[in-house]
This record gives structure tokens, C-alpha cells and sequence, in this order.
């Protein structure tokens, strides 16, 4: 399906990706809670027991995750700008427990042949909150990396 | 990790970046490199040791130059790196795509899978 993950200038990350389902599908999996917690997930072993997502202009969002060894984190954000089944604009911060800077996301659906194409930009407030927060996920990324090599063996079960 | 964190340091500055273009065409003196830039050529010796340390470049001894040239390992790991934080987000990603398959279009979202 083809991911991409790009910094673009100082301050962007622009991720892409394609989904074999209609915008408005896409759309609802990353705006209702019930659907976000099945998939929003990160490596293998954590959960989100706890997901806000008020999808309406200065609605709250707010994502808790959960592993049974680690200490928790969470995501409280805001959304800003909502155009169903196409754009969603809003901005969040992460609480480890200290918040990271604010992170400004627009997240734009666009149909793409029989399926969507999902285009998130990112815009941090300096280049070393960027290289900060790209660098925050290497632990994440490698762990994941065995954790696919574990996957490989049998289907990766939904979250749910 | 540690080399990683000075590789992206060194990365997140214009500047650097534009050097890192500039030596992707080749091997190139300070004085050469110093050109293109509104900066003194100590200015620019120090974005080169920040380069240097984070092993994005090499620079040699040629007489009383310094010839500077993209080190390909340290360019590789910084690929690399981008590389695992992709796995990560995938895994989110095809994840989702099992959410959406157990979708239908148009329909409550009480289903379940």
C-alpha cells in the first residue's frame, strides 16, 4: 500500500498512504472512537482504553494508551477544522508526561482509483521539535521492526 | 541511537542541509564550499564539523586543503532510521486496513469483526 514519510523544509512531516476502502470509511476510522481504538496502536502490547474524539470545530481529542509493563501516555489535542469525509484539521500535543510542543496536523482524504488516498502534513513549531519527535519514535520503530518479524508467522489480529 | 541524535541535529539546519547538497555532486574545499553562502569560511568550517561529528561527511588532508566528501555510511543510517519510523506507522496502518476491510460503506458503526 505504499507508505511514505517525508520532512519537508524545516518544520513538516508529510506522511501518505493508501487505503483500498472509500474516503468516508477512512474517514470514520480515524474519527470515531470505537474505530480508532482497534488500530491507533503503536508496537504490539499496547491499548487505548481511554479515546476522545469530538468531531466538530474546537472539539476535544484525546487518546490514552495503555501496556501492561510500561508507563502510559497520552495525546490531548484540539480539532480546529472538520469537512466530512475529507479533511480534518487539528492540533495535539503528546504528555510523556511532559507535553511536546503543539504539533498543527491536516489530515485530507481524497478519493485514489477504488480506494482513498490519505495525505497528513504535520507542521511542528521549530526544526528541533521535529527532530525531536522523529527521534522519539526510534524505539517504537525498532521494536516494531521484531515485533512485524513475529507477525510474519500469522496474521496480525485485530485490536479489538 | 546516540550518533542517530547527532545526525538529525545536524540535519535540522538549512545551511547544513545545503551543504549535503552541494556535496552530493562531489568532493570540495572549504573555500569552494563557503561560495553560495553569505557566511566567512570559519562560519562555514564549524557547520562542517558539526557534519563531521554527526558522520555525514569525511574530510581529508591534501597538502594545506581539506577536501570534504559525503560519507555514505552516515547518510545510509539516517535512511535507515526514516526507514523504522515507517515500519512503525505501517503496522498502525495495515491494522487499519483489517479495520476497514471489516467495514461497510454507509452502515452504523456498531459492526464488529
Amino acid at each position: 500500500m505504499s507508505l511514505s514519510l517525508k520532512t519537508e523544509g524545516d518544520q513538516h512531516i508529510i506522511v501518505t498512504r493508501h487505503f483500498a476502502a472509500t474516503p468516508e470509511m477512512v474517514w470514520r476510522a480515524h474519527m470515531e472512537p470505537e474505530l480508532i481504538q482497534r488500530w491507533l496502536l503503536g508496537p504490539e502490547g499496547w491499548t487505548m482504553p481511554v479515546c476522545i474524539n469530538e468531531a466538530r470545530p474546537g472539539g476535544r481529542v484525546r487518546y490514552e494508551w495503555a501496556h501492561p509493563t510500561r508507563p502510559g501516555f497520552h495525546i490531548e489535542g484540539k480539532i480546529l477544522e472538520v469537512e466530512p469525509y475529507h479533511r480534518i484539521v487539528h492540533v495535539e500535543r503528546m504528555f510523556l508526561p511532559d507535553p511536546t510542543p503543539e504539533n498543527h496536523v491536516v489530515t485530507e482524504f481524497t478519493p485514489d482509483g477504488h480506494g482513498t488516498l490519505m495525505t497528513m502534513r504535520m507542521t511542528l513549531p521549530d526544526p528541533e521539535t521535529r527532530r525531536q519527535m522523529l527521534a522519539s519514535g526510534m524505539d517504537k520503530g525498532m521494536e516494531t521492526s521484531y515485533a512485524r518479524l513475529d507477525a510474519l508467522a500469522a496474521p496480525a489480529p485485530l485490536a479489538s | 541511537m546516540e550518533a542517530l541524535d547527532h545526525t538529525f541535529a545536524a540535519l535540522a539546519d538549512p545551511t547544513r542541509r545545503a551543504i549535503l547538497a552541494r556535496l552530493a555532486q562531489g568532493e570540495t574545499t572549504v573555500l569552494e564550499l563557503a561560495k553560495p553562502f553569505a557566511m566567512s569560511q570559519p562560519a562555514i568550517s564549524r557547520h562542517l564539523k558539526v557534519l563531521e561529528t554527526a558522520g555525514l561527511i569525511e574530510r581529508r588532508i591534501e597538502g594545506t586543503k581539506r577536501p570534504c566528501r559525503l560519507a555514505r555510511a552516515g547518510v545510509d543510517a539516517a535512511d535507515r532510521w526514516l526507514d523504522l519510523l515507517r515500519a512503525a506507522l505501517e503496522q498502525n496502518y495495515r491494522r487499519l486496513d483489517a479495520v476497514l476491510a471489516a467495514m461497510k460503506p454507509n452502515t452504523p458503526q456498531e459492526e464488529k469483526s
